[in-house]
């Protein structure tokens, strides 16, 4: 009996329940005795040029060792944004501010002390002046320029372009009889990870920087650090302690993690670093942040036949990882559907806001959550059941690869069996049997059925040489062994799975074997965890090892049994080798270790992304009175091929879909007109809490790829892909009766309320506030 | 100044500032590291420990407050190497994923299960108001403090 | 995200304390549960030079009948007091306004003294204080005044308590069996109102409808003059400048108020 496929509960967790998890800032390390700390004074003001800051009075507080402030640091480079030759380099971060800053929280001047208590204190007394610049936040004056320039060297606030605007064609809805357009917002999230950033750093007598900080891959930290360093890659090792959540706002690395190894090199100590939940809010790259205009035409029955969608980005004050996401979701515009015409265009702004990047999906939510809203737009001006439009222009099930308009090789599909599994859990007839009851009524409570069906793209190969993975298995005379892999987990539970994939090979049981991640002198390279590619590639890299290793082995217990590899079995129940025919004639596996290591390292290359899909059907209810909202039921199918723990892939669906969820209704990072943010510490940016949300209903679906051995897609994000505009399109057609057509993300009660009162069959609001829509007494 | 307090039932006499906060005694003085510090206004709840019993947020306290008292992290609730069966559930319901929030989690939900052994679902959600988690969706913590709650009243009435 | 500096001294009698504050001065606090003002100072938005701990006085806790009111001790925590068989069978509405406060977390340590001190018109203790017509305790170096909850909230997060003196404890009315409604409008369950709603025998008040919890008086002299509850509801934010902010703006908030005020004086319990 193969252990893949079950439940198999998560070796990582008795440390973690019990001492609990060594997150960066609990890092105990010899090399980190007599460490200094590291504290960031931050810009209170959006869009100024610097005047001087002033660190004399900080430099005489109790415990500072230092002061340092973008002078100091200027002759580091700068940080380059991704994707060289796509994005405006002119718009690229220093690690400190120098002459300009661009944001309100943008780190202008560290102060160093021996306690960490110390630093706030020291913080207050440094003294920046500044000429402050108007903001700019509006997205269309962004693109225009007219309200300002942030980077005037650049001449422009556009960072980047994508697809071709010059080749929209006017005639691409000629001959619908029905077309809708509206402009819509993706709005700005905080990724908010339950562990905030840091980073510790102490550099050896040989020279060499050791780095502990969160991330998402050692590899990319390292290589990311040593450009804003300005060393090799080679002089840096970077160490990956326990992660609390990253949720791909922890890449590489940030300006901050730069200046501690710069900090501690400056002052021939080691320095740590620990931001506070305020620092995280404002100064972590943020995610989403597009308005999107979608225009969808098709005919009455219910057959689209072309979408359009034109996105601005907003990047925020600098170019980082966000200014790229836009290339994602163009790819992904069209989703599981058949149109006949599609075309997908953006540009990316920069703004005085805080930098963007990527925040679980990337791309390819706000892609989903467009096309999902066009469906519904189009199906309230047509007049049809939106179940019934999606089925009409889902892609058919497909085995072969399909190639879209757009570029994307979809592996395996089955888009229509995904929703009705969907409809059919949730008991989509009865409940819209009960929304008719209700809006009969008149009930105060409406309630609405809303629903999506995606597709994106997993594994994407973003990493140097195309989708791939590295794996090391080795087995140790002890019988025990060890996994070297270039993943790096953060809650996804890589340590239990790769130990089943090799366990499923090895016959070592999982509590034997022991995964490695996340030290670059160990692993030098790796992909790291993102994009959902860890299982896929990560895994399969796992698998492809332990098979070499076996393979390798064999050749060994041949001469060992006196025997001819061809006759030789191996029997995982046993993890040994035995002749064929004769069991009692056998050695086991770590015996094969004891003359000579026996270790195997191989790569796994995926031939391309993969595609999983699914269809989520959220109920909600909503107060027409008061515009509140409650999420009572989200039904999903989330399809990401072969499941290898059930377990651990339900946590993600949940995990993703509440995220999805809160986006939909509850979260959204929020500046005034000067560019305060207003949502920067966790009592006012509305972070889901268990009250908010109900147990999640998953029902189950797989469709292999034929990518891998494993036949498994990325499931990580794909909950998130799918619940947010299940949920939006939820919370709408509680008031579609009443005519209300669209209601940006968040659908905060206020926003309801709103829609409610401008809605052509909106209830009568009488001097009691209570709801009437003439067809009852209030 | 001097403060005296119990932590995981051990005795402590230490010399703190007055404006040390408790999860910061806890982590650098104590050495116990699983209490996190997640937020700066007193909304998360990775920071949970129990006072004499009774949950609490240890970063909206100062050491000082906990003078002669008992304080209990999530350190101390394993007896002889064996889970508490609050930790237990978590595990077996996979309730946990990144681990930061984690052992606030359990200590709210030992703090919970102590003032309501046998609550609804809607209660558990509510008595975890003050706990984030961006991991989890909340699914599975649901189900594990409601498994441990069966677990415990199935030791009490086997 | 952590305070600065400041001495500190635990008092042992409300009267040490008393010495403590006219020791330390104008500039020291007091200190029960610590759940409004440590928050404060962890933002750096306070900065008292000096705390005086009263969170383990014992006189200064629990709660006892006197005559036709409850006497609450000014460092009972809101968990105790909604815990409390008296306050559950005497004064419902408190019981069930303390166990709306934050989180379990934050009602094992925040204290009915604290909160009604800190005065934070959003809260729901100050609104439910001035729903009950309750009223406060105010011990001095002069001895104990008694000021009346429509009295004791002055203007945002200000109230008539003077330096060196001490909130010792709550009074408020018994009325067992008196029906009472209560709205809390949240986005998620441990956040402040919105807007809140405490309505009891005649009297309504309103939480973040301006600097102070208000009395909703043209919706109760309606109430008095006979009209149904919805009618008198519709008069609730009358009078009303609410605050505005990324949840409600102006007339959000002043409608909130009507719908809230409607149900509070529909859907009462006891």
């Amino acid at each position: 009996m193969s252990i893949l496929g079950t439940r198999v509960l998560r070796t990582e967790d008795p440390g973690f329940l019990t001492t609990g998890g060594v997150y960066t800032d609990d890092v105990v390390d010899e090399r980190l005795a007599g460490a200094c700390h590291v504290f960031f004074v931050r810009s209170p003001v959006a869009h100024a040029r610097i005047r001087s800051v002033d660190v004399s009075a900080a430099l005489r507080a109790p415990g500072v060792v230092a002061a340092f402030t973008g002078a100091d640091l200027a002759d580091l480079p700068l940080l380059a944004p991704p994707m060289p030759g796509m994005i405006n380099e002119r718009m690229s971060q220093p690690v400190l501010a120098r002459d300009v800053v661009r944001f309100v929280g943008e780190q202008v001047a560290v102060v160093v002390t021996e306690d960490p208590y110390q630093g706030e204190d020291a913080a207050e007394l440094v003294d920046a002046d500044y000429d402050v610049l108007p903001p700019v936040l509006d997205l269309a004056e962004a693109a225009s320029g007219e309200s300002g320039v942030l980077f005037p060297e650049a001449g422009t606030n556009v960072a980047a372009s994508f697809g071709d605007a010059a080749g929209l064609q006017a005639d691409l809805f000629d001959g619908c009889d029905v077309v809708v357009t509206r402009t819509i917002v993706n709005q700005r999230v905080a990724p908010a990870p339950m562990e905030t950033r840091a980073a510790a750093a102490a550099w050896g007598e040989d020279g060499r920087l050791t780095a502990w900080l969160p991330n998402q891959g050692a590899q990319g930290t390292r290589d990311a650090l040593a450009d804003m360093l300005g060393i090799e890659p080679a002089g840096i090792r970077v160490i990956t302690p326990d992660v609390g959540g990253a949720f791909g706002a922890k890449f590489g690395a940030d300006p901050e993690h730069a200046v501690v190894c710069w900090v501690a090199r400056q002052l021939g100590r080691p320095a740590r670093w620990a931001e506070t939940r305020n620092e995280n809010l404002v100064a972590m790259t943020h995610g989403r942040a597009q308005r999107q205009t979608v225009t969808i035409g098709g005919g009455r029955d219910g057959t689209v036949a072309a979408y359009r969608l034109e996105i601005v980005q907003d990047a925020g004050a600098y170019a980082r990882f966000g200014a790229f996401l836009p290339a994602l979701t163009i790819l992904m515009a069209p989703g599981p559907y058949a149109f006949a015409r599609a075309e997908a265009v953006a540009k990316t702004v920069v703004t005085n806001t805080t930098p963007v990047g990527a925040y679980r999906g990337a791309g390819r939510p706000e892609a989903t959550a467009a096309v999902e809203r066009a469906i519904d737009l189009f199906a309230a001006e047509i007049g049809m059941d939106p179940a019934d439009v999606r089925r009409k222009n889902l892609l058919p099930k497909f085995t072969e690869p399909h190639t879209t308009a757009f570029g994307a090789v979809y592996d395996s599909g089955d888009y229509a069996a995904a929703l009705e599994t969907a409809l059919a859990a949730a008991g989509y007839p009865g409940l819209r049997a009960q929304q008719v009851k209700r809006r009969a009524a008149g009930d105060v409570v409406q309630l609405g059925i809303g629903m999506s069906c995606y597709v994106e793209i997993t594994g994407p190969g973003m990493e140097a040489g195309g989708p791939r993975e590295n794996a090391t298995v080795e087995v140790h005379p002890d019988g025990s062994a060890t996994i070297l892999t270039g993943t790096s987990p953060h809650g996804q539970g890589h340590a239990t799975v790769w130990a089943m994939l090799a366990s499923d090979e090895l016959g070592i049981p999982v509590d034997k074997i022991t995964v490695k991640w996340g030290d670059t002198d160990l692993i030098p390279e790796g992909g790291g965890t993102g994009g959902s590619r860890s299982l896929q590639q990560g895994g399969a890299a796992v698998r492809q090892a332990s098979r070499e290793l076996i393979d390798v082995a064999r050749q060994r217990a041949a001469d060992e049994l006196e025997a001819s590899p061809a006759d030789l079995v191996f029997d995982t129940g046993r993890s040994a080798f035995a002749v064929a025919g004769d069991p009692e004639a056998s050695v086991p596996l770590p015996k094969l270790a004891e003359e000579e290591q026996l270790v195997v390292r191989t790569v796994f290359i995926a031939p391309g992304p993969t595609f999983p899909f699914g269809a989520h059907v959220a109920v909600v209810e909503v107060d027409t009175e008061t515009g509140k909202a409650v999420l009572r039921r989200m039904v999903t199918v989330d399809d990401a091929g072969t499941v290898i723990n059930p377990l651990l892939a339900e946590g993600q669906r949940h995990g993703g879909i509440a995220q999805g969820a809160a986006q939909a209704f509850l979260e959204e990072f929020i500046y005034d007109a000067d560019g305060n943010p207003l949502t920067a510490s966790f009592a006012d940016y509305p972070f889901l809490s268990a009250t908010e949300v109900p147990s999640f209903e998953l029902a189950h679906m797989a469709t292999p790829t034929s990518y891998n051995p494993l036949g498994a897609k990325g499931i990580g994000e794909a909950g998130t892909i799918g619940s947010t505009p299940a949920v939006q399109n939820a919370i709408i057609d509680a008031l579609a009766h009443l005519g209300v057509r669209h209601i940006d993300m968040p659908a905060s009660p206020q926003r309801v309320w709103l829609a409610l009162r401008s809605a052509p069959g909106a209830p009568v609001f009488s001097s009691t506030g209570a709801a009437s829509n003439g067809s009852r007494d209030a | 100044m001097q403060v005296q307090l119990t932590v995981n039932g051990q005795a402590r006499s230490d010399e703190v500032e007055p404006r040390l906060l408790l999860v910061h005694y806890l982590r650098q003085r104590c050495g116990l590291r699983a209490a996190n510090v997640g937020c700066d206004t007193t909304s998360c709840g990775a920071c949970t420990v129990l006072l004499n019993g009774r949950s609490v947020k240890s970063c909206t306290m100062l050491t000082v407050q906990a003078a002669g008292q008992e304080v209990t992290t999530a350190e101390g609730l394993a007896a002889d190497g064996q889970l508490h069966p609050v930790q237990q559930a978590f595990r077996q319901e996979h309730g946990l994923q990144c681990g930061f929030c984690t052992p606030g989690m359990v200590m709210a939900a030992v703090g919970l299960l102590a003032e309501n052994p046998h609550p609804t679902e809607a209660e558990v959600r509510e008595g975890l108001e003050g706990n984030f988690c961006r991991c989890t969706g909340y699914h599975n913590i649901v189900r594990a403090v409601l498994a441990a709650a069966d677990a415990t009243a199935a030791e009490v009435n086997p | 995200m952590i305070p600065a500096p400041f001495e500190y001294a635990a008092a042992d009698s409300a009267e040490h304390a008393l010495e403590l504050l006219a020791k330390f001065g104008d500039e020291a606090k007091l200190l029960a549960g610590g759940h409004s003002l440590l928050p404060m100072m962890k933002l750096r938005l306070a900065y008292p030079s000096a705390l005086i701990d009263i969170g383990r006085v014992g006189e200064l806790a629990g709660v006892r009948a006197d005559g036709d009111e409850l006497v609450i001790g000014a460092t009972t925590c809101h968990a105790d007091v909604a815990g409390s068989d008296l306050v559950r069978s005497q004064a419902p509405l408190l019981a069930h306004s303390a166990a709306q406060v934050g989180d379990p977390q934050i009602r094992h340590r925040g204290t009915i003294g604290g909160s009604l001190a800190h005065a934070d018109p959003a809260a729901d203790l100050p609104m439910a204080l001035v729903a009950l017509g309750g009223s406060v305790e105010i011990t001095g170096p002069g001895g104990t005044r008694i000021v009346a909850a429509d009295d004791f909230f002055t203007g945002f997060l200000e109230t008539s308590l003077e330096p060196g003196e001490l909130l010792s404890a709550v009074r408020v009315p018994r009325r067992p069996g008196v029906g009472w409604g209560y709205q809390k409008f949240v986005r998620r369950a441990n956040d402040w109102a919105i807007v809140g709603v405490a309505a009891i025998d005649g009297r309504i008040a309103l939480a973040n409808m301006g600097p102070v919890p208000i009395r909703a008086r043209a919706a109760e002299q309606a109430l008095a003059d006979g009209a149904s509850p919805a009618e008198a509801a519709g008069l609730a934010a009358e009078d009303t400048r609410p605050s505005e902010d990324i949840h409600a703006d102006r007339t959000y908030r002043q409608h909130l108020a009507r719908v809230l005020t409607r149900r509070a004086l529909e859907h009462q319990a006891g």
